[in-house]
């Protein structure tokens, strides 16, 4: 079902670490993306929200540059996608490593890609990888192999985190692990876009919710502006394509 | 592209590739008992001993290029890995350099094993050094054509697919695609054999180091157009 956008005025006009600009995506013959637009401010976590097949994983794969959109501006940085890929992190939502790595050998690897990275000593100590450290990474948890994932999406000390849905598979001491380390992101600056299912999460972490509905803004606003009257999940569903 | 990015992809890929019980199966069990068995049994069903080491270096080479680079890249590209790849710093011409980087190592330390084993059982080739060279170039100008190859079929086919596909094309290549057995150079896998075996006795094969040229561009240049980095 098509929802109108119902945006909230914003009073103070920030510089964006991320700007899409009426980007259309059809693959396959269906628009996965349709003339879609919004922004993400610098130093803010945003969350997309969205039901499976809304586009939000197309529209991550627009801002790495991995899609190129049949129309549209997409902004990453200030810069074309792929122009600033070492201040950039980005947590796939499935896997995103070989099988038989060691997430100590991984992250030291993708470390060796970056010119300023953290320690991986520090990551593994703030997300307690320890134990998982020299094990394979198909022997890992789905759980586990999301910490490792935020791990490597941190290590190239960025200023902008993609984070696709983060926290599926975790246990609840992962999960607050995490949405700590991504508290803590903000807190020094750095700009992180979220997707996930977990309406929860999005409320807790979020500066900035847009949601999202076949491929289009349905509504966006800040936390507070958009549960001013109903939970965010009330708020998803009803702006979404399973409106009840 | 950045040489320490290069070389740290290409340390990585090689890593994975020697810790795959598969890959390492088609990267030197098989070669080594194919080149044991066709010393010890192969002048019997007419296969020329003198020549014959040279072979299966070709056979090495189509197995690495070729096969590993098919599957293993069908894979990552399955599990998303090439998509977080592209989000660092690593590019994506560093991607493939590195991927090549790593093929041309593994081909080398097979090719340096294979002749060891080969010159430890008897084999002496003839050295010139215009077929040390033509060896050397038909063997880069291969890894460019079947890794091409294999990028075409990882870039476009589902993983399973892929590695369904890439060891039939594997058997194909080694029983009729003229690694082993002389014949017209036209294939790839022809030119290859029938450039290694001219080397191994001191010779040039001019026109199949024209036709590997011709190989490398065509399948390099669509491997590039189509290839897809998701699945």
């Amino acid at each position: 079902m098509a929802v109108g956008v119902a945006a909230y005025a914003d009073p103070v006009i920030p510089s964006y670490a991320l700007e899409l600009d009426g980007v259309t995506v059809s693959l396959g013959g269906r628009r996965v993306l349709d003339a879609l637009s919004w922004t993400a401010a610098t130093d803010e976590v945003t969350a997309l929200l969205g039901p499976n097949g809304a586009g939000k994983t197309t529209t991550l794969r627009c801002l790495t540059g991995m899609l190129r959109p049949d129309a549209g501006r997409v902004r990453v940085l200030g810069g074309p996608p792929g122009g600033a890929n070492e201040r950039l992190g980005l947590m796939p939502q499935s896997v995103g490593a070989w099988s038989a790595v060691r997430p100590g050998e991984l992250l030291r690897y993708l470390a060796g890609l970056y010119p300023d990275p953290v320690p991986v000593d520090e990551l593994v100590e703030a997300l307690a990888l320890g134990p998982l450290l020299n094990r394979p990474y198909r022997r890992l948890s789905g759980g586990e192999q999301q910490a490792v994932n935020l791990a490597g999406a941190l290590v190239g000390r960025p200023d902008l985190v993609l984070l696709d849905e983060p926290t599926s598979g975790m246990d609840p001491h992962a999960r607050r692990r995490t949405w700590e380390v991504i508290a803590g992101l903000r807190g020094r600056g750095v700009s992180v876009l979220l997707t996930t299912h977990d309406m929860n999460e999005a409320a807790r972490l979020a500066d900035r919710v847009w949601i999202m509905d076949a491929g289009r803004v349905t509504i966006s606003g800040t936390v507070a502006e958009l549960t001013a009257e109903a939970s965010l999940e009330d708020v998803f569903l009803r702006h979404t394509g399973g409106a009840v | 592209m950045n040489p320490t990015r290069v070389l740290r992809h290409a340390a990585m890929e090689l890593r994975m590739l020697l810790r795959n019980g598969e890959q390492l199966l088609l990267a030197f069990a098989i070669p080594l008992g194919l080149l044991l068995g066709g010393l010890a049994w192969g002048p019997g069903l007419g296969l020329d001993p003198r020549v014959f080491p040279a072979s299966v270096v070709a056979v090495a080479t189509w197995s690495t290029a070729f096969t590993s680079l098919a599957v293993a890249t069908g894979f990552e590209r399955r599990y998303g890995v090439l998509e977080r790849l592209v989000a660092t710093p690593l590019t994506r011409a560093d991607l493939i350099a590195g991927k090549s980087l790593a093929a041309t190592t593994l081909v080398a330390i097979q090719a340096t094993l294979l002749a060891l084993v080969a010159v430890a059982c008897g084999w002496r080739p003839v050295w010139t050094a215009a077929g040390a060279l033509s060896a050397v170039l038909a063997t880069v100008l291969a890894i460019a054509a079947f890794a091409g190859l294999g990028l075409l079929l990882a870039g476009t086919l589902k993983a399973e697919v892929t590695l369904a596909l890439a060891n039939l094309v594997y058997l194909a290549g080694l029983a009729l695609g003229g690694l082993i057995v002389d014949q017209p150079p036209w294939l790839p896998t022809a030119a290859l054999g029938t450039a290694l075996r001219a080397a191994s006795e001191g010779a040039l094969a001019p026109l199949a180091l024209l036709i590997l040229a011709a190989w490398a561009a065509a399948l390099t240049l669509i491997a590039r157009k189509v290839f897809r980095w998701t699945s």
